[in-house]
């Protein structure tokens, strides 16, 4: 008898023939870009021919397998329990498996209680991963392994999900960062997100076995593995195919026909049901029509050789390729290139000038502008006219093509651009969140699965007869739907159609989050290379129900936008071309001295002495002047410090640890104060940085709960290290209630918090850790359940002296609330006074750690803008009526500050809500504070933040902003 | 523009008032007692994608999956034509508490004068004395049969979840369900029905009727199902998961939706208990919940007596097995109650337990996975699965972690066995 195992999994299928001894006497590992039955077919039949005469058992497994076996009555073993099978009878003494597949992560805990765990539907793939972060880079993925084992240093690359660490590469890549050291970094950060996803507190120790396909491939990925486990696993013989050995292990004895099974696979390839939508075209004509419809939207070109007039270059570095553009001085092109950027901007746009300049001998290049991601190293490297913001660029470009546009929407490869034009100006702008970028490198990382490119492969949906239903969701999301469709039949043609129809979805529903598509404008402008796939255009036209203007250059619109902003210059500074010639390159990495967050810069530097630095989060690295626009954020962490820092005369009580976190970064004060009275040493965590979040990780249950919960794990770590007697972090259901809303509530992960520390951070039972609900907005029993706590804990503490620390807490509080209340009020009669613009970064208490905030306060005041908090201006508003429950006090604070901003008249004060990822309560209070905003004409920008280090995004939302509130200015 | 100092007792009869189906028996049985009262209600039955892209159009895609879908449904009903919509008005349960749930009524405000439809009035269930203006009116006699019909919809559940998958005429379980519904609807024209005795006869006769469908005598494995209230219930939340479940050999163990409300009772007396607050509101508290469990107890009873059913314990003991493990003041979203519902099941044997909740769900980092870890630890042979549901959520993968659940649990079973 021969054991058969046919492992499906996401992309690949792996077959193994099993002899009773258990030896493997056939093996295949093949991509079976969707097509299941066939290759299942393909390879069932193979075995049969191999082996005539011989009697077989079968079993699947895999995510892809599932719907096969259930169809074709085939039994089937779940995978992470056949590789439980297969270990056990081939690496018997196994502690620990790590497998990581094309989109799955497991670890096994065989001994000592066997656990399985799986990656949450968040957290992004692993094969999968590296194989997009190899496109990005524009290199094979086997070409990791190689670069990687070159690597001289390593970035922090965000952890969590395929999205946000594509978003810390990209600036890295544009930044000019090595290849050889991004490489690592990649497997870095994938072994930190199957850590940190998957162990959540379990230790992964003894014999360690490496299986799945990444894991075999690259050395250094096992590398990284062995590094942050301190051990050394293995990746045994044949480590592709434990799953499929469980499987044919688990098939046994029981026998099967091998006609008739062949034939119930057959039958299935007939069904194919899903959920399916019209399809695109319905025939070749109705193709054609709109084609010669689109071919409207053309600008001219100037192809006279000899030109010899004025010339505009633009360049448009994005994130995965660059644009340029010169043209003559009636905007016709002269020329234009869209070019893979290859993780470096720099040699295409070299490139670039060097043609120029050779194709157009005598044109006088009067002005030069860059835009996008890698503006600033592109002005700095070829020494540019200047730079122009991005949303500004499409918006000149978008005007030349439709003067009276009212709507541009812009989808690049890795972000989504709209925005509204309301009186010639920007008036709202839409940015895709790290986590929906349903976008152009989308499309091509599931291009790349099935080995095409996105041209073709979009190409291949434009007449697909029934396109699936995919729902609009983030990339992560769409790959299990994907994998869903194929698991359905789907084929290829309606798969692509599905994805191009899911992108114009994903850009509307959750990026721009209109209910009336049809809505949007009267004249809409479409532009990125993702909107030259027509299966994409069409699918926006039917979304929006209306025509729509594409121009014949949608990808080469920003360039082409800031060439056009470059026509006011007379005498360009860019590099000539004999200066072209000695052009020279080279980057070094070293850490920033300039304030405590010690930001790893890359430095650039050019020929004759020009240099780029990039990787701050400030715009003043070392060396430059120090910024001293007035910052709330930097104050209140100063005046916190101060507190934390006072010294306690005479402490004898013990030591007390309260750590700096979520509602503590407005509590200070008053536990402080209460306890630091009752003759405590109080030791209070400090803020926290990167190493924090490292240190707790490990022990984080849910890991979709918020950044600044998460980082709660190091704090109280690093409160136990200190040697405390107790650690004190009340459950607080209620906070105080100022009377803003409809109740006083914290929201469930600031309330709740201490418990899931309790649950989960096994060093916490070795020090006292107080927990208990507490109820601080009633102070009148509140001083009694504190008496009576304290006395639980710490006995033999009186009622009275009791009172007093709890009058004093409330006092100490009050006072501290007043101040940074009357320092918000300063900074605005100050600033108005010196018509200085004011942004309230809006967001909660705890938003004003520095790792939580990444400087983005910093960089508004770079930005010339002082910045002060909602809690320092929630005062001045009268109450707010809110069209929705008013129930938290932090949240109460936005809408209040929101309308203090909304209705005050000093135009140059505005509103930037922080959020932070995973906030549920947020998806809620956004609508609203943007409601309260709009319904008073000021603008609403938010910035999501997690555990995201790169500022580029973030730069750009805040740049647009300005440059809107400055257009407004001169319109209005 | 919907009457902004709400309906008087008189106008709210004069609706056609659509519900969501989150518990199918439940929610008749609740029905049919309104529609005594006068009120008409209907309980919404569409179901399917069109429900999802409604609700992703009109509710921020962040917002939790729950809310997402009823307004979802209520907008693709509003859309079908179906309904007079000057008649028409909505109705949706509030727990309130800090969990966002408490939003969802004014979510669905903003979602129906985005669709257009801001005329419709919204009615608001809920015992926290929120929307005043718009709250159903209803006595406390109406309350109390309420519970009443609440108490059936738990037991008809409960045994049907066991008698399902063991019938050896397929469909006889759903069939008596069925007949007991339509014959506790008719039961409920008649006042008399509605005294302790008479619900207690009833209870009986349910048990015996369930009783003596015949059954094989086969070992399944059986599941519990925990989570957020709508995803636990909603077949339409969850992917069909009792439906899938009883595919792959399972029994279901639902906890019922009594123990939800004496939690919501609970935990305003814990209020008053942690934080201080008036005596007598604390007394009447209190009676309301000995209400309860003297309705729970009614059934348990029946069910020793009259068969040999695996019973539920009462609120009380479903409390007292927290031993601790956490806080009686964590009472947003399902709080407590849901840590507590897992250490039930464990400890009446029920080691493999799913638990389901929307995608990001707040309370549920806490008591949810934020516990999985100390039960593990507490009851090493516990088998606890989080499922996360969401638009983008897709069923083969929710069944794949669901399969691997089972195969551990299997593996288990085999391992103790030898």
């Amino acid at each position: 008898m021969i054991r058969i195992g046919l492992d499906i999994g996401s992309t690949t299928m792996k077959v193994v023939a099993l002899s009773e001894e258990n030896r493997i006497l056939h093996s295949r590992y093949n991509r079976h870009l969707s097509r299941i039955e066939d290759m299942a077919l393909e390879q069932l039949e193979e075995i049969f021919r191999l082996f005539p005469g011989e009697r077989f058992s079968l079993a699947l497994s895999g995510s892809a397998g599932m719907g096969l076996a259930e169809d074709a009555a085939i039994p089937f073993v779940q995978e992470v329990y056949a590789t439980n099978l297969s270990v056990k009878a081939f690496i018997p003494g196994t502690d620990t498996v790590i497998e990581l597949g094309g989109e799955d992560a497991k670890i096994l805990f065989l001994s000592g209680g066997m656990e399985v765990r799986m990656n949450g539907t968040c957290a992004g793939g692993t094969g999968a991963f590296i194989d997009q972060m190899a496109a990005l880079m524009n290199v094979e993925a086997d070409q990791l392994e190689s670069l990687s084992q070159k690597h001289e240093r390593t970035y922090a690359v965000a952890s969590r999900c395929g999205v946000f660490a594509k978003s810390d590469i990209q600036p890295l890549l544009n930044q000019g960062a090595r290849k050889e050291d991004v490489a690592r970094s990649i497997f870095e950060a994938v072994v930190n997100q199957t850590i940190a996803g998957l162990a959540q507190g379990r230790r992964i120790e003894g014999n360690v076995a490496y299986l799945g396909g990444p894991l075999t491939f690259f050395s250094e990925l096992r590398d990284c593995f062995n590094q942050a486990l301190h051990l050394q696993g293995v990746c045994p013989e044949n480590s592709l195919f434990f799953v499929a050995l469980g499987a044919a292990l688990y098939a046994g004895t029981e026998e099967i026909q091998p006609e008739e099974v062949l034939q119930r696979i057959r039958l299935r390839q007939h069904t194919g049901g899903y959920a399916s939508v019209k399809p695109l075209f319905e025939s070749q004509e109705e193709y054609e029509a709109f084609c010669r419809r689109h071919a409207a939207g053309t600008v001219e070109t100037n192809n006279a050789p000899g030109y010899a007039g004025r010339a505009y270059i633009g360049i448009d570095a994005g994130s995965t390729t660059v644009k340029a553009v010169a043209v003559d001085d009636q905007a016709r092109i002269l020329k234009s290139a869209y070019l893979p950027n290859g993780g470096n901007p720099i040699p295409p746009v070299k490139r670039f000038l060097e043609e120029f300049y050779r194709e157009y001998p005598s044109a006088t290049l009067a002005g030069a502008y860059a835009t996008g991601y890698g503006e600033q190293l592109i002005r700095a490297a070829f020494r540019l006219d200047g730079g122009v913001v991005e949303t500004v660029a499409h918006f000149t470009a978008a005007k030349q093509f439709l003067p009276e546009v009212d709507f541009i929407i812009d989808i690049g490869g890795q972000d989504i651009k709209c925005f509204r034009i309301r009186d010639g100006a920007i008036d709202d702008l839409f940015l895709n969140e790290a986590c929906s970028s349903g976008c152009g490198s989308f499309l091509q990382a599931f291009a790349t699965t099935w080995g095409l490119s996105v041209e073709e492969f979009a190409k291949k949906g434009l007449f697909a007869p029934r396109p699936v239903d995919m729902g609009s969701r983030c990339t992560v999301f769409m790959n299990s739907s994907v994998k869903q469709a194929q698991k359905d039949g789907a084929s290829l043609e309606n798969i692509s159609a599905g994805l191009s129809i899911s992108v114009v979805k994903n850009a509307l529903y959750k990026v721009i989050r209109t209910s009336d598509a049809k809505a949007l404008g009267k004249h809409i402008v479409v532009q990125g290379g993702t909107f030259l796939n027509d299966a994409v255009l069409r699918a926006f036209e039917r979304e929006i129900d209306a025509n729509v203007v594409r121009p014949n250059i949608a990808g080469l619109m920003g360039a082409y936008g800031a060439a056009l902003c470059a026509r006011g210059k007379q005498n360009s500074s860019t590099l000539r071309a004999e200066e072209l010639a000695v052009f020279q390159h080279q980057t070094s990495q070293t850490r920033c001295k300039g304030c405590q967050n010690h930001c790893l810069l890359t430095i650039n530097r050019f020929d004759s002495g020009r240099s780029y630095i990039s990787g701050n989060r400030c715009e003043r690295p070392e060396g430059a002047k120090k910024n001293t626009l007035p910052n709330q954020f930097s104050q209140k962490r100063q005046w916190l410090a101060e507190i934390a820092r006072e010294p306690v005369s005479g402490a004898f009580r013990g030591k007390i640890g309260l750590p700096l976190g979520l509602n503590l970064y407005e509590m200070l004060p008053f536990w402080h104060a209460l306890f630091s009275k009752l003759g405590f040493e109080v030791v209070v965590s400090p803020e926290s940085t990167r190493k924090t979040y490292l240190e707790g990780q490990h022990t984080i249950p849910s890991d979709t709960v918020c950044y600044p919960a998460k980082l709660m794990h190091g704090h109280v770590e690093w409160l136990i290290r200190q040697g405390v007697d107790a650690i004190f972090y009340p459950c607080l259901t209620y906070n105080f209630d100022e009377h803003r809303g409809d109740n006083h509530y914290n929201c469930p992960v600031v309330a709740y918090y201490p418990e899931v520390l309790r649950l989960n951070v096994p060093e916490l039972k070795s020090v006292r850790f107080i927990s208990d609900y507490l109820g601080p907005h009633r102070p009148r029993e509140f001083r009694h359940k504190m008496y009576n706590l304290l006395n639980r804990h710490f006995p033999g503490i009186d009622r009275k002296e009791v009172d007093e620390a709890v009058n004093f807490a409330y006092r100490q509080y009050g006072q501290y609330m007043d101040r940074v209340r009357a320092r918000g009020e300063e900074i605005l009669r100050e600033s108005m006074a010196q018509n200085r613009p004011v942004i309230v970064l809006a967001g909660r208490p705890y938003h004003i750690d520095p790792e939580v905030s990444h400087g983005i306060e910093d960089l508004i005041t770079s930005m010339g803008a002082a910045v002060v908090t909602e809690d320092a201006v929630c005062h001045l508003a009268s109450k707010v009526e809110t069209k929705v429950l008013n129930q938290w006090t932090y949240h109460s604070r936005l809408y209040a500050a929101a309308k203090f901003v909304a209705e005050n008249p000093y135009k140059r004060l505005n509103l930037v809500q922080l959020v932070s990822f995973g906030c549920g309560v947020d998806a809620i209070t956004t609508d609203e504070v943007r409601r309260i905003l709009h319904e008073r004409g000021k603008l609403y920008t938010q910035i999501k933040i997690d555990e995201i280090t790169n500022l580029g995004a973030v730069r750009i939302r805040l740049r647009s902003l300005f440059a809107a509130l400055g257009q407004e200015e001169t319109h209005g | 523009m919907a009457k902004k100092d709400g309906y008087t007792r008189k106008e709210q009869k004069q609706f056609t008032i659509l519900a969501p189906d989150m518990l199918p028996v439940h929610f008749t049985l609740v029905c049919r007692l309104l529609a005594l009262y006068g009120y008409h209600v209907e309980l919404l039955k569409n179901d399917g994608r069109q429900v999802v892209d409604e609700g992703l159009k009109y509710v921020h895609n962040d917002t939790c999956y729950p809310a997402l879908l009823v307004i979802g449904q209520f907008i693709d009903a509003l859309n079908s034509g179906k309904y007079d919509l000057q008649k028409t008005a909505l109705m949706i349960t509030q727990t309130g508490g800090g969990c966002r749930a408490s939003n969802y009524i004014h979510l669905l405000r903003k979602a129906l004068d985005k669709a257009g439809y801001g005329n419709i009035p919204v009615f608001s269930i809920n015992l926290s004395g929120l929307e005043k203006g718009s709250k159903l009116h209803m006595s406390p006699p109406m309350l109390v049969k309420a519970v009443y019909m609440l108490l059936y919809g738990d037991l008809l559940m409960l045994l049907k979840n066991q008698v399902e998958p063991y019938e050896i005429q397929s469909g006889a379980a759903r069939e008596l369900v069925d007949r007991w519904t339509r014959k506790l609807v008719e039961k409920t024209r008649d006042p008399r029905q509605l005294t302790v005795s008479a619900v207690r006869k009833n209870l009986c006769a349910i048990v015996r009727d369930f009783a003596a469908i015949p059954r094989e005598n086969v070992e399944k494995t059986r599941v519990g199902i925990v989570g957020e209230i709508y995803v636990k219930y909603s077949a339409m939340a969850n992917n069909h998961l009792e439906e899938f479940l009883l595919s792959q050999g399972c029994e279901v163990v639902v906890p019922g939706v009594l123990g939800f409300l004496g939690y919501c009772v609970d935990c305003q007396i814990s209020d008053i208990e942690l934080y201080g607050g008036s005596r007598l509101r604390r007394r009447v508290l209190e009676f309301a919940l000995r209400v309860i469990a003297r309705a729970e107890q009614g059934m348990i009873r029946a069910i020793q007596e009259e068969s040999d059913f695996h019973a539920p314990g009462t609120h009380f003991e479903t409390r007292e097995g927290l031993h601790g493990m956490i806080g009686l003041g964590c009472k947003m979203g399902e709080g407590w109650l849901l840590t507590a519902e897992m250490i039930e099941l464990i400890e009446r044997g029920i080691h493999n337990i799913i638990c389901a909740q929307p995608f990001g769900c707040l309370p549920n980092h806490i008591a949810g996975k934020g516990t999985i870890r100390a039960l593990r630890e507490r009851f090493p042979e516990a088998n606890i699965v989080p499922i996360d549901y969401d638009p983008g959520a897709t069923r083969v993968n929710q069944e794949n972690r669901i399969k691997l659940m089972l195969a551990v649990s299997r593996d288990k079973t085999i391992s103790k066995g030898a």
